[in-house]
């Protein structure tokens, strides 16, 4: 197993009259292959966790490391690039781009990366609609588009430049359990049937069950006793 | 496409409306610009063309500069020279050796000289008197550099040719001395000479002062009346080249020494009167582009604020700043491209109207029309301006969008 993920004594911290405390001193250790879930009360720290280990944020002191990288050292358009080629974010809402059709949604990674020309572009992009059975939709806009069929098409872009890591937030905290059940499917295959690596943020317990491992945090620390209520 | 250039499009088609407004404000603008730039630039060259083609393009008087150097000076250059109470030597008037200078004027490429002897005469006819500038002038070399045939009613130059004592006289006079073709009066120079003359040419400027102190005589007929035999004391010089008539009278001063002045160099006060009225104008015009970049900048502000989430998801999927810059500041670009073009369609449209335009000034009996320049100088720099205001007016919006923080924006919205 090789470690793809690791932070080491991170602790962000809000600047202000009152310095307010997301996350302290947490490390730990993700695998290729793995899926994580990240699990605490509201408030706790999870998400600000997940946007660390994401890059979307700076830890005020201690490091992540990704791919074998010491992140620390990286400016914001270094982050950036790693976020576009190493990583693939899933909202809890879609968080699609409404003016712009599902395919052309799904393909704006790959197209900001711009290493594929515009019909290797495309035909990625309809294969992973497909993968996701949304093929069908490329040419709608989000709007038209079901709750789950949105999340899909959310984590199919995610998968445009085969990221490492998928960082999910609540990524079935909108939908009904059918949809729920989809999602949750369709992640665990990500990191079991093709060796991404998951961590996926969520209240949801029947997700949470799915998962290898589970991380509990609460106020910010990591709490190995925490059990959803 | 580039994705920026595709995401910037996606905002303008989303917001149409309010892109409209903006895109109206630049094409106007543009318009405007161009048809008031180059009905003012037109008016502009027109003055100056009546300017260059109504007087001499250099004209050499025997006058110097400055005095000239005195012999003590030259002798004794480094010492320490007085020479108090100069007085010039009375002298015939007139510029010296003047078949020379004429000749090497003359050998001058591009150019046709005329020499002319003028001084004051009073006309008197039938008790009445006028003091008049007598101009002796050689017919055949004058038609070359003036346009007073042109201005001929009555009579012609040649006229004085076939008579030496044949004087041509403007309108004015003629009307307030009843004078006609034919008529004899008698002319007193200043010097004392005095002969009668016959009236063989009326013309007629335009310019009431000119029409009524002007005359004409022959050359030779002029030098006897003043008694100042083979000089004259004007050398007036037409150009090919109208603009090059600073540096050919600059040439030609340096050589024979009498002061030559040029049409740029007398007109100076017009000149620069141009100037600051161009400066006017340009600063009226720039205006509307201005108020216009207004609409831009509050467009693309919404634009921004409307867009806050989406330009978080851009950057969280891994969008630079720069990216997200560029999107905007693409926006500013697409309307100002978009403005110019049809902003430079509809400007010329209008001036092409402008163009036939008719105006009937009063007392004027000649067709007048608006003079329009389509000088493509003014194209460019109507788009020029139009593109920078509108890339301006983007800027600050896109500065803006570059430094949203994806994780406070992603944050609230969870």
């Amino acid at each position: 197993m090789t470690t793809i993920l690791r932070a080491e004594n991170i602790t962000r911290t809000l600047p202000g009259e009152v310095a307010v405390t997301l996350v302290q001193d947490i490390s730990l250790s993700i695998e290729r292959g793995e899926f994580i879930c990240i699990m605490g009360p509201s408030g706790s720290g999870k998400s600000s966790l997940l946007y660390l280990l994401g890059l979307l944020d700076v830890p005020t002191s201690g490091r992540v490391w990704l791919d074998g990288e010491d992140t620390s050292v990286y400016h914001e358009d270094e982050l950036a690039n790693r976020r576009l080629e190493k990583l693939g974010f899933v909202f809890q809402f879609h968080f699609l781009l409404a003016e712009f059709s599902v395919l052309d949604n799904v393909t704006l990674p790959i197209r900001r990366l711009n290493r594929l020309t515009e019909t290797a572009t495309r035909l990625r992009g309809m294969e992973l609609l497909d993968r996701f059975g949304v093929a069908d939709q490329g040419t709608k806009h989000p709007h038209q588009l079901s709750g789950g069929q949105r999340q899909r098409v959310a984590i199919a872009r995610a998968l445009a430049n085969d990221p490492l890591v998928i960082l999910a937030d609540e990524p079935t905290g909108n939908l009904d359990s059918v949809a729920g059940a989809t999602v949750r499917q369709i992640l665990r295959d990500l990191a079991h049937a093709m060796g991404k690596t998951v961590v996926a943020v969520t209240h949801d317990s029947a997700f949470a069950a799915a998962a290898d491992r589970r991380i509990g945090i609460v106020d910010g620390r990591l709490d190995a006793d925490w059990r959803p209520t | 496409m580039l994705i920026q250039i595709q995401v910037a499009l996606t905002h303008l088609t989303g917001r149409r409306r309010q892109t409209l407004v903006s895109l109206t404000g630049v094409v106007l603008g543009v318009a405007f610009f161009l048809a008031v730039s180059s009905m003012m630039r037109g008016s502009e060259k027109d003055f100056i063309k009546r300017l260059v083609d109504n007087s001499p393009h250099i004209t050499v008087s025997d006058d110097y500069r400055r005095p000239r150097t005195q012999p003590a000076e030259l002798r004794w250059a480094d010492g320490a020279v007085r020479v108090s109470n100069v007085k010039p030597q009375t002298e015939t008037r007139g510029i010296r050796g003047y078949r020379e200078r004429l000749a090497f004027v003359e050998s001058l490429p591009a150019l046709r000289v005329a020499p002319l002897l003028i001084g004051s005469a009073v006309l008197t006819f039938a008790g009445r008197e006028q003091g008049v500038t007598l101009s002796g002038i050689v017919p055949k070399v004058m038609k070359t550099i003036s346009t007073l045939p042109e201005k001929m009613i009555k009579g012609s130059i040649d006229a004085l040719e076939g008579d030496p004592n044949g004087i041509i006289i403007g309108t004015g006079l003629a009307e307030k001395f009843n004078l006609t073709l034919g008529r004899n009066l008698s002319v007193v120079a200043a010097s004392g000479g005095s002969r009668a003359m016959k009236v063989v040419g009326i013309f007629r400027t335009g310019n009431a002062l000119y029409d009524e102190n002007q005359t004409f005589t022959l050359l030779k007929r002029s030098q006897v009346l003043f008694d100042r035999s083979n000089r004259v004391n004007r050398l007036l010089i037409q150009l090919d080249a109208p603009y090059a008539a600073r540096d050919v009278a600059r040439q030609i001063e340096a050589v024979i020494g009498y002061k030559a002045v040029s049409w740029v160099e007398a007109s100076e006060d017009i000149l620069s009167l141009l100037i600051v009225r161009n400066i006017i104008m340009y600063s009226v015009v720039s205006a509307i582009l201005i108020v216009a970049s207004f609409g831009i900048y509050n467009t693309l502000s919404t634009i921004v604020l409307e867009k806050t989430r989406d330009i978080a998801i851009l950057k969280s999927i891994g969008f630079h700043a720069r990216d997200i810059r560029l999107i905007f500041l693409f926006e500013g670009v697409i309307i100002g491209v978009i403005g110019s073009v049809f902003g430079l369609a509809l400007g010329a449209a209008i001036m092409r109207m402008l163009s036939i335009v008719q105006l009937k000034p009063p007392g004027v009996s000649e067709k007048v029309f608006l003079p329009i320049w389509w000088g493509p100088e003014q194209f460019a720099l109507a788009t020029a301006f139009a593109m920078a205001s509108c890339i301006l007016a983007a800027y600050l919006p896109a500065r803006r969008a570059g430094s949203v923080h994806p994780v406070e924006i992603l944050r609230g919205a969870a």
